[in-house]
């Protein structure tokens, strides 16, 4: 077999095991919880036979390992099962289906990624990329500290510090980014303005200087002093020699803060009350709603998962050693 | 010495050179070569720790002391004014210096506890030990630890203990991989075998032998950890599900007061207030940030730039 081939199919199964455990995990939350929480969830009034219902559409009275093959085998078909809330000790049922209240969300978020990701990822590849060929410059070193500052901050405060600014100081753009499947695109894309740019401040700073690290590390080596001593001008080294071992260390870069963007997605989320799953999974927290908070948690997880082993297959393939095998 | 200050001395002089320098000496002369920026992260420090040890000596009201009348504007009274239901803020930025950064000092010793020790005995016993450890950390880590934490809060409530140590099991993973990593390099070398062979037990080789030969880049660790913790738990209260009112805290501050941003037309002073917290929180790793950055350069000759 292509070693290529080989180490692609190995990452694949190292990843479908991680997947594997960690749903592992995700489901045994409901394993966890204290004793008696039926009573606690249909309230203090509840009858012996509705939390004995509730009990069994749960399914508490199977074996976990049969509980598990369903909720796993309802999850891969998009059944998440039903949410906590709405459910009261009456028996009657006002609760909806966790799919139901992720799936609009979902969109919102993915939209809010996306729209991050296309501004964020050329702007740091590009200051990255002209930061590491001007090292220690001024303009380097502004970029530098200004970066560094910005990944101390916490979220909410980069974000507060911009509707300070944008939103109250100088009214511009709204400081609620409340959207729903009727926004037009434009409205949608001008609300959601300031969490994107929040978002995109944080990502750039570390995508940025990732970048720079990764192509300075490339620039010391050997091979790239032998181009440069044998006479070949600096776009030639930058172009011919030095990107084609660069694509695998930004590939990693940009698919690594694409999964931090999918976490830092939760807080700025509830700053610009963004109706997306990040806000979604904390009101499920705060209210202990689990099957909610299973569900969250399984997409983000995925999602991450995802996105890292995304990195590591690009980081193989295009490495031009494992290419061209001896 | 007893000679006069204008008297030269050979024996006088090489006298004072082969005294030891005591911890303070050194670390006075280590800062007065340091960078203006590990200076000023180095105070920042210290006024922080003075401020939450001290605490109720600053601040000029009680932690959940309420007065009548909420959102009350900056005045002498009041130096940065009360929150939504009434609550002196700058008395409360004080004692969040106590609470927020202690809440993540102990979690951050908690997860060094734990993942150091794990790390440690991983590295010297390289069985099915260190696989399993391993193993289950590569997991842990493939899940994003503001999700998880998210997770087990949910399910076992948010209290105070069981943040600290939610995160500290979170973030040990972290340190595990650290330490196990740098350990792993000394555990081969001469002076561990020759302690193994005098029948040292693994607690022992873990303490004498190798914990000090890994140091500086445990300790480097710990600030850069410490950050990352002091700022997951600030967006955890943040979001409502980390320090419960009326312990006052930062994060869960700048929550009950963001609604005074909008007011910023009108009253600049109000509408700074809800951003107060949060700088608190971005100056301190800043701080941090410098002071390791610092130490980095001191321990390990690593430099950026050639």
């Amino acid at each position: 077999m292509h070693p290529v081939l080989q180490t692609v199919l190995g990452r694949l199964g190292l990843g479908l095991a991680t997947l594997f455990v960690v749903s592992l995990i995700i489901f045994s939350a409901i394993e966890m919880l204290p004793g008696d929480f039926g009573q606690a969830i249909l309230g203090q009034a509840a009858t012996e036979e509705t939390v004995a219902a509730f009990r069994r559409e749960l399914g508490l009275d199977e074996p976990p390992y049969v509980r598990y093959l369903q909720w796993v085998g309802g999850a891969i078909q998009g059944d998440l099962g039903t949410s906590f809330s709405g459910r009261n000790a009456s028996g009657t049922d006002r609760s909806r289906e966790v799919i139901d209240l992720i799936a609009p969300r979902l969109w919102n978020t993915l939209f809010l990624a996306s729209v991050t990701a296309i501004i964020a990822v050329p702007v740091s590849l590009f200051l990255g990329i002209t930061s590491a060929l001007y090292r220690n410059s001024v303009y380097d070193r502004t970029i530098n500290t200004t970066t560094l500052t910005t990944i101390s901050f916490p979220e909410f405060f980069v974000a507060y510090i911009l509707i300070l600014l944008l939103a109250s100081l100088y009214p511009i753009f709204p400081s609620l980014a409340n959207v729903d499947a009727s926004t037009p695109l434009s409205e949608r894309l001008y609300r959601s303005a300031l969490p994107a740019f929040t978002l995109t401040l944080v990502i750039v700073a570390h995508m940025m200087r990732m970048t720079r690290a990764a192509i300075i590390n490339l620039l010391a080596s050997p091979y790239i002093q032998m181009a440069r001593l044998s006479g070949a001008s600096q776009t030639e080294v930058i172009l011919k020699h030095a990107l084609p071992n660069a694509w695998a260390p930004i590939a990693t870069v940009i698919a690594f803060n694409l999964a931090y963007l999918v976490v830092g997605v939760v807080v700025v989320e509830v700053v610009f009350v963004y109706p997306g799953v990040g806000q979604l999974m904390v009101d499920a927290v705060t209210s202990r709603d689990i099957p909610v908070v299973q569900g969250c948690a399984l997409i983000f997880a995925v999602t991450y998962i995802l996105l890292n082993l995304i990195a590591d297959i690009i980081g193989i393939i295009t490495n031009p050693r494992l290419l061209h095998p001896k | 010495m007893t000679q006069e200050k204008n008297t030269y001395s050979a024996a006088g002089e090489v006298g004072s050179v082969l005294e030891k320098r005591t911890f303070w000496a050194r670390a006075k002369i280590e800062l007065s070569k340091s960078p203006w920026t590990a200076r000023f992260g180095l105070l920042v420090i210290f006024i922080y720790a003075v401020l939450a040890i001290f605490a109720p000596i600053f601040a000029p009201y009680g932690e959940a002391e309420v007065f009548p009348e909420p959102y009350a504007a900056w005045s002498s009274e009041h130096i940065f004014g009360t929150d939504q239901i009434g609550r002196d803020i700058f008395s409360r930025m004080i004692y969040g210096a106590r609470n927020t950064v202690g809440i993540a000092v102990a979690t951050t010793l908690l997860a060094f506890l734990i993942g150091g020790a794990l790390g440690l005995a991983a590295a010297i016993n390289r069985s099915y030990i260190d696989q399993l450890l391993s193993r289950a950390v590569d997991v842990l880590m493939a899940i994003p630890s503001l999700i998880f934490a998210l997770v087990l809060l949910s399910i076992f409530g948010s209290t105070v203990t069981n943040l600290i140590i939610i995160i500290a099991v979170l973030d040990s993973t972290r340190v595990f991989r650290l330490t196990r990593a740098v350990a792993v390099n000394v555990v081969v070398m001469d002076y561990v075998e020759a302690a193994q062979l005098r029948g040292e037990g693994l607690g022992w080789i873990m303490r004498k032998e190798i914990l000090p030969n890994i140091m500086p880049p445990l300790i480097a660790e710990f600030g850069l950890r410490f950050c990352f913790v002091f700022l997951t738990i600030a967006a955890l209260s943040f979001l409502g599900v980390g320090i419960q009112p009326p312990t006052a805290d930062w994060g869960s501050m700048v929550r009950d007061n963001a609604s005074l941003i909008m007011f910023a037309q009108y009253d600049l002073k109000a509408g700074l207030t809800p951003l107060l917290p949060a700088a608190a929180i971005a100056l301190l790793t800043v701080a941090i940030n410098f002071v390791v950055d610092w130490f980095l350069h001191k321990t390990s000759g690593i430099r950026d730039e050639q």
